[in-house]
């Protein structure tokens, strides 16, 4: 196995590196061997008037750009773009994010205040200007990456990678003409002139980056990433010790049973004669005479208590008695129907009434003392009554 | 990169003339030969170094912070030590690249792009620390403000997250301004191969890089501008470092020296490790005519500079804690210099301000054997440094009942050990893969590089 693979390296190592040219003309290429040199050259081919022409460098040198004619570079503008455009971004960020979308109140500071947020914007600015100051260098003004073009594998660009200076005017430049140009750059003292012509590969308009191989290769890839990522993510940082979020502890859940103690009962319960807090007993249970008599509602008529008793009688009530108490509920079928909240005998009851059977259950109506708090009752019984009014609503209670 | 030599004359920066040809050769000879027996020999040590702090690391997210050391009131203590030092020892890369570049000091051309790869490998090795001492690590992404199903965002208010904020950005941007450096070089080395894997890899790396003087010229505008900006990124990253301090309340903590003094710091501190690897590498590497003596001894100039800062900060503090007439601030200056941890208080003293001293005498500056000696304990004085900050400053603070000491367990020694082997380990591997000076670079500061004449421009006129 590890031989065939190796084997297939040495192969593929082997093949021949030098890719047969095609007969079309790309460009006429000349070298130079001083700096000197290729800065007269530069600005005699500028100032004959050539357009698609281009200095090659293995390091930038001094004003040759100048000597070429290149406009000012255009990278300042986009950097700046991308500075402004993060320091936006990051001030909006926090503003949204701190006092819009989930303000929290930190230490009674503001929720957005310039001081605090400068630090990020900093960072945010400087983040921003750097990403575009290094795409638009890259991409946007050299057009790279542009692995496949005519001028590589050449023997000019191994030259002017590394000790030489060349200079080359391409063959679609509206004055080339193939035996000027070469008699230009033997008139500058070229000390080696060649053409280039197109690899087949730039005529078909094929980068390797799309051959077949090399995108499923891509898609391979990011198909076992994609699994990888899915199983740690959700298996492994969910589930395995110790990133379990402590789901395994040693530890008794409610309603187990436990040797530990004498009832084998794994829950504990309050100590005889006392109250939880928040718990206190109802005293008038199965007292409905007491409760009606005693009993009155604590809480004011208002607009928040109401929606609290609307919210609270939709959870627990409207499944029975509907929603608008006519006792028509979602539960009709599977469960006796209860009576209507608007018949007389209810209408005529005392809030106290109400609030007992909440409170003590009635008939087949279990006691909802455990599941809604003391007000949560009484503003359920606020609720009733404004049920039974819409119900049952005078003339003189329409608006003018 | 490009030079006007007429201001200055300096030593050649490149002694013994190479020519272009040569400088390729020298350059990439490590990265196309096979590792020799003495790389071998540090990688095994730094990988065993970086398999220690592994096992620490297990150690710790399997049990838990507990197996640390920290306690009640030192909460913080090695895991935020090795933080800040590995920051700080981050901060010469950027500093030279950046801040001497635009200075024009053209000297850092021969050491410029290994400090920026100790700086990326440095905040690596940092970036550890602050997401294993959460406890659990695996929940670091809640950090960032991303949406989550509890609909809550980061609180923006916290120092702690702009420490987020600022360290991503200072790796993000120095990955940035290595990565653009790597590129024409990674085009030379292409057209060096004959391997064509190596060439298929060094293609892709190098973006399909031509050397065309159109694309220079937007290439040096924009490294002139990541240049700029990361000058004032590098002094707001340990600026906010600082602020997870002293924007607390601990005495000890609550000073406002405390940003320049961190930077000041940083810069001493990254200058020293930087010291201390060139010159095994200039070395090993046979680069002695690209990194010369005259490299060392400028660098010693500016250790002896920060020293003196650092030294000046110790004293400002204590100055400020007396003439602040606050008793818990005097006796947490006090205590730091008599208290139980006056031993970390003197090796800090001694090896960051006494010692550098000796950087007066031109005969320790360009002696190889003395330099590294002194650098070496510049950087085990800036690790106690913070050492001195973040545990003396808490083991004693308003309440005398809880006081208490703190005592390293074997596994905050594992991980420090680990730190190291995890930075060396990067940077070896670096040194056998990518030049560790800037071809491109290093060639137009030769003599003779740049032309002696100026032709009037012709076409649509340059730019000036």
């Amino acid at each position: 196995m590890i031989k065939k693979i190796v084997n297939f390296f040495r192969e593929y190592n082997s093949r021949n590196d030098e890719e047969r040219r095609t007969d079309r003309l790309y460009a006429v290429s000349a070298i130079f061997d001083t700096p000197n040199e290729i800065m007269a050259a530069a600005s005699e081919v500028s100032g004959r008037g050539y357009k698609k022409f281009d200095a090659y460098t293995p390091y930038p040198v001094h004003r040759l750009d100048q000597a070429m004619g290149i406009k000012y570079p255009l990278v300042g503008p986009i950097a700046f773009t991308g500075g402004i455009t993060g320091l936006f971004l990051a001030l909006l960020m926090m503003w949204w994010m701190g006092s819009k979308d989930y303000p929290n109140i930190i230490g009674g500071k503001p929720f957005f205040s310039l001081p605090p947020s400068i630090p990020i914007t900093f960072e945010g600015t400087i983040l921003l200007t750097g990403f575009a100051t290094v795409v638009g260098m890259l991409i946007l003004l050299n057009k790279l990456p542009k692995i496949n073009s005519p001028i590589s594998d050449t023997e000019f660009m191994k030259r002017v990678s590394s000790d030489k200076f060349g200079i080359v005017i391409a063959a679609d430049d509206r004055m080339f003409s193939e035996t000027q140009v070469t008699e230009l750059f033997r008139s500058l003292g070229a000390s080696r002139i060649e053409n280039i012509y197109y690899k087949p590969s730039n005529l078909t308009d094929k980068t390797p980056i799309f051959n077949r191989k090399f995108i499923m290769t891509l898609i391979g890839v990011a198909a076992i990433a994609a699994i990888v990522t899915y199983f740690t993510l959700n298996i492994v940082l969910y589930q395995v010790v110790p990133f379990d979020w402590m789901w395994k502890q040693a530890r008794i859940n409610a309603q187990s049973e436990s040797l530990f103690f004498a009832n084998k009962s794994g829950m504990r319960e309050p100590v005889a004669g006392t109250v939880a807090r928040g718990f206190m007993p109802y005293e008038y249970k199965g007292l409905p005479d007491s409760a009606v008599r005693l009993l009155a509602n604590p809480l004011p008529v208002s607009k928040n208590v109401i929606e609290k008793g609307q919210e609270k009688y939709n959870i627990y009530c409207s499944p029975c008695h509907g929603y608008f108490g006519d006792g028509d509920g979602r539960l009709n079928d599977q469960f006796p129907k209860p009576p209507s909240l608007h018949n007389s005998k209810v209408l005529n009851w005392k809030d106290g009434n109400i609030y007992h059977v909440i409170t003590n259950g009635q008939n087949v109506m279990p006691s909802y003392e455990g599941q809604i708090s003391r007000d949560d009752r009484w503003a359920i019984v606020h609720y009733v009554r404004v049920l039974q009014r819409a119900k049952n609503a005078k003339d003189q209670d329409l608006p003018k | 990169m490009s030079y006007d030599a007429t201001y200055t004359r300096e030593l050649p920066l490149v002694t013994s003339r190479a020519d272009f040809k040569e400088i390729d050769q020298v350059l990439a000879h490590p990265t196309e030969t096979k590792p020799t027996k003495g790389w071998w020999i540090a990688f095994g040590i730094s990988f065993t170094a970086l398999m220690i702090g592994a096992l620490a690391l297990t150690n710790t997210l399997y049990f838990g912070i507990g197996e640390w050391g920290n306690n009640q009131p030192v909460g913080w203590a090695f895991d935020i030590v090795n933080f800040v030092f590995w920051i700080g020892i981050g901060h010469a890369g950027t500093l030279i690249s950046a801040i001497l570049f635009l200075f024009r000091q053209r000297w850092r051309t021969g050491i410029a792009r290994f400090a920026e790869a100790m700086t990326i490998f440095a905040v690596m090795t940092a970036g550890i620390f602050p997401i294993i001492h959460t406890g659990r690590p695996w929940l670091a992404g809640y950090l960032l403000p991303l949406p989550n199903q509890n609909g809550v965002w980061v609180n923006f208010l916290s120092p702690l997250l702009w420490d987020v904020f600022a360290v991503s950005t200072y790796f993000t941007v120095s990955l940035l301004f290595w990565g653009i450096g790597l590129v024409p070089d990674f085009a030379v080395l292409r057209n060096r191969t004959t391997n064509k894997i190596k060439k298929t890899i060094y293609s892709v790396a190098s973006l399909g890089w031509t050397f065309s003087n159109r694309n220079w010229s937007n290439y040096e505008r924009a490294y002139l501008i990541l240049a700029g900006i990361s000058t004032p990124l590098v002094l707001s990253v340990h600026s906010i470092v600082s602020f997870d301090f002293a924007v607390s309340i601990i005495p000890g903590w609550h000073t406002t020296i405390f940003p320049p003094y961190f930077v000041a710091g940083a810069i001493f501190s990254g200058f020293g490790m930087v010291s201390t690897v060139l010159i095994i590498v200039r070395k090993v590497f046979d680069l002695e005519h690209i990194i010369t003596i005259n490299h060392l001894e400028k660098m010693n100039k500016i250790l002896l500079a920060t020293g003196m800062m650092v030294g000046y900060a110790y004293g400002m503090e204590f100055f400020i804690a007396w003439y602040s007439g606050n008793t818990f601030e005097q006796f947490a200056f006090i205590n730091r210099v008599f208290g139980p941890y006056a031993w970390a208080y003197w090796t800090m003293v001694s090896c960051n301000v006494f010692f550098p001293q000796l950087f007066w005498f031109k005969k320790v500056r360009t002696s190889i054997p003395i330099t590294m000696v002194l650098v070496i304990l510049v950087n085990v004085g800036m690790w106690f440094e913070r050492f001195v900050i973040v545990v003396t400053s808490l083991h004693r603070d308003f309440l005398p009942s809880s006081w208490a000491m703190y005592i390293p367990t074997i596994t905050d020694f594992g991980l420090l050990l680990g730190s190291f082997g995890f930075f060396f380990t990067f940077l070896l591997l670096f040194i056998k893969t990518m030049p560790l000076v800037s071809i491109a670079e290093i060639k137009a500061v030769v003599e003779g590089a740049q032309p002696s004449i100026h032709p009037e421009p012709h076409g649509e006129g340059g730019h000036k």
